[in-house]
């Protein structure tokens, strides 16, 4: 089963981290994005840019553009994960081992890997 | 997560809006600070042990007030404090009282901190210490250091703010539209020069200050977060990113200045150019133009060009001229003469910045153009003197390292001269 697994956490902390903790973060999900590449099991991760870079665009007669995220929150979406695992429990291992935030685990519907887009490091 | 270092950044964070509501609260600056230490020791204390609350904001906001209230009633009553597990407890239950209380006046009360710390009342001197000490936390200490001035010094200077502010008497009902957005004017200039206090010093050996530079990106992302349509807002924060992207290769390893167009780019932070290109972008789209907006524009121009020969010139002395009308400024006009010179020569550069000498002879970057201009023209006499005077303006060694250099260049240059003159005679 095909799982994405979003990670939220507030953003004006992370905005409030220090060197090292940027760093040591980062460098936890690339030892656990290698590990599970090297298994096979992850797909497109994703981080995304802090909310403030965010537009909606609202459909309806006239589709609006609005500037910021879609919803209003205390903790915001921060980046995500695709995998690929067994069951559930190892899914929620996999999040368990993600070393800052809170993260909901989506089964995936669908799935289309589409182009291989150019990597962002 | 309970490791102090990220506690710490949790309390960091959560400061601007907490105290903010506790002075909306309290209506008293001292207390609303007091009662939000109270509610960080509590913290402390409590986070590593339990975990941190779900909503850090809302925990402190309510303990703070919590503790502070009992501790009036202690005085009133001489009661003994109840202990410290009930006054913690408490949030667990009440956090969405906490909650529905205050969403609704959060982005007032932030905005109405800020405010309160750049009040037209206040000189600048006296802004930006008041700032950095309360809603960002720093100490006493660190603003001195940060301002090379003595740690009383700096404590007098805060207090002395404190009591301005007190008299000023800022209203605490949700403010109407012009009072919104005089506030939100006020706001952003305060950050930014909170941002130039630190990208560009005012004294001493050192030339940069990142954590200053840090936190008025963080304030900035702050007000932007609050007010997410504001294009001003927007082009502000996007200008500070993008300027700041480049400090890693704004000094060599001696910390002498390198020039935009002699910076490594390799060394630029694509991170922050990216989401400053972003902003950028967002914020053109509403054709609402301002000084921020423009000026991102041209920071953007810059960060665009994967090498200085390609860089859109005509362009920058386009977005200058619209920025020249928009805040007519002779420093404006200066900056646009760096761009006239690549785009229609030195000479015309050279026309354009004359009729300002008058009223930037006190200014360092007008002789150091000057002189830069007076080289490529060809007339070093002329060009020594203008470095001469910019050396005696320059307010950081490294400034003044940086006209040295110039001064040195056209010696070598007159001594190679005179002895090709020689060999030749």
């Amino acid at each position: 089963m095909l799982y994405a697994i979003f990670i939220y956490g507030p953003e004006a902390e992370v905005a409030s981290w220090n060197e090292k903790q940027h760093a040591d973060v980062v460098t936890e999900h690339t030892v656990l994005r290698e590990k599970l590449t090297a298994q096979g099991k992850v797909g497109p991760v994703v981080r995304l840019m802090p909310t403030t870079t965010a537009v909606t665009v609202r459909k309806g007669n006239e589709p609006v553009v609005i500037d910021g995220p879609f919803a209003e929150t205390k903790e915001q979406l921060l980046g995500l994960y695709t995998v690929d695992c067994a069951t559930l429990d190892e899914a929620i291992d996999i999040a368990k081992a993600m070393p800052w935030g809170t993260f909901e685990i989506r089964p995936v519907f669908r799935f289309f890997p589409g182009a291989a887009l150019p990597e962002q490091a | 997560m309970t490791d102090l270092a990220w506690i710490d950044a949790a309390l960091t964070s959560a400061r601007p809006q907490a105290i903010g509501a506790l002075l909306r609260y309290f209506r008293d600056l001292d207390a609303a600070e007091e009662a939000y230490q109270e509610a960080c020791l509590r913290a402390l204390k409590t986070w590593p042990v339990k975990g941190p609350p779900r909503d850090p904001t809302a925990w402190l906001i309510f303990v703070g007030r919590n503790v502070t209230l009992d501790e009036v009633r202690r005085r009133s009553k001489q009661q003994a404090l109840p202990p410290d597990e009930i006054i913690s407890d408490l949030e667990d239950t009440e956090t969405d009282v906490a909650d529905r209380l205050d969403a609704s006046h959060y982005r007032d009360d932030v905005l109405r901190l800020l405010f309160i710390c750049c009040h037209p009342d206040l000189p600048a001197t006296q802004q930006i210490p008041l700032a950095l000490r309360i809603v960002s936390g720093l100490s006493v200490k660190e603003i001195a250091r940060a301002f090379l001035v003595s740690e009383s010094a700096m404590e007098q200077r805060i207090t002395r703010a404190k009591r301005r502010v007190e008299a000023a008497d800022v209203p605490f009902e949700t403010p109407g539209a012009p009072e919104r957005a005089e506030r939100l004017t006020a706001v952003a200039t305060m950050i930014y020069l909170l941002f130039n206090e630190g990208y560009s010093a005012s004294g001493g050996d050192v030339h940069v200050r990142v954590p200053l530079c840090e936190e008025a990106i963080r304030l900035a992302r702050l007000l932007l977060r609050l007010f997410p349509a504001e294009c001003e807002v927007m082009g502000l924060t996007a200008l500070l990113l993008l300027q700041h992207a480049r400090t890693a290769a704004r000094l060599d390893a001696d910390g002498a200045i390198v020039l935009l167009e002699d910076q490594d780019r390799r060394r630029w932070n694509k991170g922050l150019i990216a989401e400053g290109l972003v902003l950028v972008d967002k914020a053109l789209r509403h054709r609402r133009p301002g000084p921020y907006q423009v000026q991102a524009a041209i920071a953007a121009v810059h960060s665009r060009a994967v090498r200085p020969e390609d860089t859109d010139w005509a362009e920058i002395d386009q977005l200058y001229a619209a920025l020249e009308t928009m805040q007519p400024s002779p420093v404006i006009t200066l900056n646009r003469a760096v761009a006239v010179a690549k785009v229609r020569g030195p000479a015309a550069a050279l026309d354009l910045i004359e009729p300002l000498a008058v009223r930037l002879d006190g200014y360092f970057h007008f002789f150091g153009v000057k002189g830069a201009l007076l080289i490529q023209l060809d007339r070093a006499e002329e060009a020594r003197v203008a470095f001469d005077r910019a050396i005696a303006l320059a307010r950081t060694a490294a400034e003044a390292a940086h006209i040295r250099l110039h001064i040195d260049r056209l010696i070598k240059d007159h001594q190679k001269k005179t002895k090709d003159n020689k060999a030749s005679a």
